[in-house]
C-alpha cells in the first residue's frame, strides 16, 4: 500500500456483488490507488465478506469531494431515522 | 526475417517457508542464456499490466518472472484479491522477502538462465523491490520505480511493515536504479531527497531520474497519471540499466 489509510467497521446488511445479494461482515473505508476511477487515489469504500473469498466484494472509488458530500448524507439519514425510531418508542 | 516467440505461462514456485505460490512467467523461445528478471506487483495486485511488464521483458529478450504476492490471500479477480490483500493491511514484509528470494532462486535454477537477476517493482512492489535488495546479496541489480513508504512517518509502523525500508540502507546489496515523479505525493519530493541522502551517505551505486511534469504511476498507460514522454524515457533507462548489470 502507499498510504496505509484504511478504516475497518463491522456490517450487518446484504451487498450486491457480481454474483447477486450476499450477506456483509465488514466495510473497507480506504484512501489509495483505485483500480478503475480515473484519479492518482480515492475513497474507496468495499462491502465485503471475506468467508466468501475475495469476489464476495461491492465497491465504490469516490473523489475526496464525492465522499464528503456521501457522508453528509449518511449522518443526515441515520439522524433523521434516529428521530423516527425515538417517535416510535 | 528471424524467427520469433516466446513462452508465457503460469506455474506454481516456491516460495516463504517453502509454501507454493503462484507466478506467471515469460521468455524467449530457445535455449538462452537468457538473464533474469523478477518482479514485484504493485498494490493493485498481480495484475494485467504486470502480466504485460513480464512479457515486455522477454520480447527484449529477458527471462522474467512475476510472483503473486498475495497467492495467500485468495483467488479471484486481481482487483478483489488487491482490495482484501489491503484490509488485511497489506502482506507482511517478511513474507515478501521470502517469496521473492523464492522467484529469485526459482529464476537461478532454470536451465536456460545467464545466471544473473535483477529485481523490479513499482509504487508498493518499488518499496518491497528495495527492501529486499537490502536484505539478499542473491541479486545483481535493482530497479525500484517510485517506491511509496520506503520512508515511513514514526506513526507508521504497522506490524506487517514493522521497519522502514530507507533503514537497511547501508545493506544494499547490488546497482540500483530509482524512477520518481516529482510531482508524487508517495513518494514525495522530500521523501525520494531523504532515500538519495541515505544512499549517498552509505556510498551505494546507484542512479535516481526524477521526472518534471509526472506524479506517481507515470508508466500506466491506463491511469490518468500516465506520462508518455517520461514513461518512454524511464523504460529506455530500465532496459540500459539491465543490459548493464545483467547482459554485459
Amino acid at each position: 500500500m502507499c498510504t496505509s489509510i484504511v478504516e475497518i467497521v463491522n456490517a450487518e446488511g446484504k451487498g450486491k456483488g457480481k454474483d447477486g445479494w450476499f450477506a456483509l461482515t465488514k466495510s473497507v473505508v480506504s484512501y489509495d490507488h483505485p483500480h478503475f476511477a480515473l484519479l492518482e487515489e480515492a475513497i474507496t469504500i468495499d462491502f465485503v465478506n471475506h468467508d466468501h473469498g475475495p469476489g464476495a466484494r461491492a465497491a465504490v472509488e469516490l473523489t475526496l469531494e464525492s465522499a464528503k458530500a456521501l457522508n453528509g448524507a449518511l449522518n443526515k439519514a441515520i439522524k433523521a431515522a434516529e428521530n423516527e425510531h425515538a417517535k416510535r418508542s | 526475417m528471424a524467427y520469433e516467440g516466446m513462452i508465457a505461462e503460469t506455474l506454481s514456485i516456491s516460495g516463504n517457508n517453502n509454501e507454493l505460490i503462484s507466478a506467471y512467467s515469460a521468455r524467449p523461445l530457445g535455449p538462452g542464456p537468457f538473464p533474469g528478471v523478477v518482479l514485484i506487483h504493485h498494490l493493485p495486485g498481480w495484475s494485467e499490466w504486470y502480466r504485460e511488464a513480464t512479457r515486455r521483458f522477454a520480447h527484449h529478450g529477458y527471462a522474467a518472472i512475476s510472483h503473486n504476492l498475495y497467492h495467500r490471500v485468495g483467488e479471484g479477480d486481481a482487483e478483489d484479491v488487491a482490495a482484501k490483500a489491503r484490509a488485511e493491511g497489506g502482506v507482511a514484509d517478511e513474507e515478501v522477502l521470502g517469496d521473492t528470494e523464492g522467484a529469485v532462486q526459482w529464476m537461478r535454477a532454470q536451465p536456460y538462465h545467464n545466471g544473473k537477476v535483477g529485481v523490479i517493482g513499482s509504487c508498493s512492489g518499488g518499496r518491497q523491490a528495495f527492501l529486499y535488495a537490502c536484505n539478499t546479496s542473491s541479486i545483481d541489480a535493482v530497479v525500484e520505480l517510485w517506491g511509496g513508504r520506503v520512508v515511513q512517518a514514526e506513526d507508521d509502523r504497522p506490524e506487517k511493515q514493522p521497519t522502514p525500508p530507507i533503514d537497511f540502507t547501508k545493506d544494499l546489496s547490488c546497482p540500483m536504479l530509482g524512477l520518481f515523479g516529482n510531482e508524487d505525493r508517495s513518494p514525495s519530493a522530500e521523501q525520494v531527497d531523504q532515500h538519495e541522502a541515505e544512499l549517498k551517505k552509505h556510498g551505494k551505486d546507484y542512479e535516481f531520474h526524477r521526472y518534471d511534469g509526472a506524479g506517481h504511476g507515470f508508466f500506466y498507460y491506463h491511469r490518468p497519471m500516465y506520462c508518455i514522454e517520461q514513461a518512454m524515457d524511464g523504460w529506455e533507462k530500465i532496459f540500459g540499466f539491465f543490459q548493464k548489470h545483467l547482459a554485459e
